[in-house]
């Protein structure tokens, strides 16, 4: 790396400084929203003027909203995590196979990945929405989980197939010429390397179906599925003269606390994931 | 082993012959090998998104509305006159476009000077920056919505005491109460939420400008500006052109920021809304299905255009080169 003057490095350090107030701003808005008391909510100012936690009250257990709440949570929670799993199961193989055969339906997978990448959510839900209540599958888990493959496994498909392509297969025939059996060979030297690139890909695809709002207000009509960021759209005050405000601003942090937490953990191994299947020069 | 050896040294073209099966062989079992593995990933991926395009394009040929299901009626292209000689259709494109080329445009810029900012930062400055770059990235589109939304809000925001001393905003300046300002939240919410990923894509297309390119333009005496625009820009086309068609495409899809901002009030609907409202609200299944397809005809060209126009190597994008 090059040396840096003193009048660069402030330049710098400004810069970086920037950036990060940029990225957090609206979130450092959010919370300290949240903290408000409702009579508080209005004082438009930035900073509380007395931190209360009555909004965290109101939509945990035993609040008075928290019927609102606790269900999208426990929903976004299942359905998320479902989708990832079978996604991320359904792409290991196919991205074992892109990367590692010599297979003539690569380009087609990860064209048609691409494909269905840049498809509009809009134009699915449409038809869905009637078949589903035709099915029976209108509000439900499964009626989302489906759906949702089609955010989680393009993406599952194509970054996992970046991270297999760098794996130095010739290692596990090293090791069986070592004297390792094909298995030991696979668990010992394939599973580490090629599980960072299932992890990362994984916390992608979560994101993306925590992330959802089209499938989630379309497809769901009551708390028995629908997800926290429908929910949140949905969210009313006490009366009908109060604002949710509050109540939204804290079950908005409650579900970015997660998110934050991944991100702090593993930040190198998620810009990894997003960039190495887009840019290869 | 031996044999085959023996041969190709005395008889090159015999023993090209006789390799040449034995390749298709190796082929043949990886490709029933591929397909077994990446057969299922591929149905799935099929079966949740060509199957509803498909029902889609034939729901939009009929008079369908769910209220009314017995009165069913087929008629062919004329959902589709009745969206294109709306004024509302060529309205709601027309936002639609405007907030996709306001977006990207800005996001280009504003990527790119964050990626130069992250791809020359202090080594110990790099991981914080990349951690608070990932938070806009990561955080749900609604709740990012919501945020704005309060913040400019005339009943909770900080953004009017704030800027009064702007002309134009003062202490009950109603941002949503009008078209060019709803639509500039909507924008400034969208860029902040989308800007990162597009600068991480750029930072990764940074990276592979090769240092000595920029080394022996400095001594040539090339300024920073020449060097930018000779050297780095050239070199990252790559990146930079597939950053401009996920984000396009990303862009003109839009759909949660307007729906929690105003839900298509002060003539603020989108595409995607517009599908949206007819069928999931209005329960025109026909009409709705048109829209859809429509949408989905418009992303298509949208992503053939910029192909062509700009080149993009999809190859490079895959990865594959």
């Amino acid at each position: 790396m090059r040396e840096y003057s003193t009048r660069q490095r402030v330049l710098w350090i400004v810069g970086g400084a920037l950036i990060i107030i940029y990225c957090l701003f609206p979130v450092a808005w959010l919370t300290s929203l949240s903290f408000k008391a409702p009579a508080d909510l209005t004082n438009r100012q930035f900073l509380p003027t007395e931190p209360s936690t009555e909004n965290y009250e109101q939509i945990l257990p035993g609040g008075s909203a928290a019927d609102l709440f606790m269900p999208a949570l426990r929903n976004s929670i299942g359905i998320s995590l479902i989708a990832t799993f079978i996604a991320v199961v359904l792409a290991m193989f196919a991205a074992y196979a892109i990367a590692r055969l010599d297979f003539s339906g690569k380009r087609l997978i990860l064209t048609s990945a691409l494909a269905v990448a840049i498809f509009p959510v809009v134009s699915i839900v449409t038809p869905l929405f009637n078949l589903w209540r035709n099915i029976g599958l209108y509000d439900t888990w499964p009626g989302l989980i489906i759906p949702y493959l089609s955010l989680t496994l393009p993406l599952s498909i194509w970054t996992m197939s970046a991270f297999f392509r760098e794996i130095p297969w010739e290692m596990e025939q090293a090791a069986q010429v070592d004297g390792a059996t094909s298995w030991q060979a696979f668990r010992r030297v394939i599973v580490p390397l090629a599980a960072p690139g299932v992890f990362t890909t994984a916390i992608i695809s979560f994101f993306i179906a925590w992330n959802d709002f089209v499938y989630g207000i379309s497809l769901t009509s009551t708390s028995a599925a629908r997800p926290v960021p429908a929910a949140l759209s949905f969210f009313t005050g006490e009366s009908q003269f109060v604002e949710p405000t509050g109540a939204i601003s804290a079950a908005a942090i409650i579900v970015t606390i997660p998110v934050v937490v991944l991100v702090l953990i593993f930040q190198r191994r998620i810009v990894a994931g997003l960039t190495n299947g887009a840019v290869k020069g | 082993m031996s044999v085959e050896t023996r041969e190709a040294a005395t008889a090159p073209a015999a023993a090209a012959r006789t390799r040449r099966p034995r390749r298709t062989d190796k082929q043949r079992a990886d490709n029933k090998l591929g397909w077994m593995l990446a057969g299922p990933a591929f149905a799935v991926m099929l079966l949740v998104t060509a199957y509803p395009i498909l029902q889609a394009t034939w729901d939009s040929l009929w008079d369908y509305r769910l209220t009314t299901p017995d009165d069913r009626e087929f008629v062919g292209l004329s959902n589709y006159a009745v969206i294109l000689s709306d004024p509302l259709w060529w309205r709601v494109v027309g936002v639609t476009l405007l907030i996709t080329v306001i977006t990207v445009v800005v996001e280009l810029v504003l990527g790119f000077a964050l990626a130069l900012v992250m791809h020359r930062a202090l080594t110990r400055l790099r991981p914080i920056l990349r951690t608070a770059i990932l938070i806009p990235y990561s955080i749900i589109t609604v709740v990012s919505a919501f945020a704005w939304q309060f913040a400019f809000a005339v009943d909770t925001g900080f953004v009017n005491p704030w800027f009064d001393w702007v002309p134009g905003v003062s202490e009950t300046t109603d941002w949503f109460g009008g078209f060019g300002s709803s639509i500039f939240v909507i924008i400034m919410s969208e860029i902040w939420k989308t800007t990162p990923f597009i600068s991480l894509l750029l930072l990764a297309g940074l990276a592979q400008v090769p240092e000595e390119m920029q080394e022996a333009a400095m001594v040539d005496g090339a300024t920073w500006w020449q060097r930018l625009y000779k050297v780095t820009v050239p070199n990252m086309k790559a990146a930079i052109m597939v950053a401009l068609l996920f984000r396009t495409l990303d862009a003109f899809r839009i759909f949660d920021n307007v729906f929690v901002m105003t839900a298509g009030a002060q003539n603020t609907e989108t595409v995607s809304l517009l599908a949206y409202r007819q069928t999931i609200q209005r329960l025109e299944i026909g009409l709705g299905s048109a829209v859809s397809v429509l949408l989905f005809l418009a992303v298509l060209l949208i992503s053939f255009s910029l192909i062509r126009l700009f080149k993009i190597d999809l190859a490079a994008a895959r990865g594959e080169r």
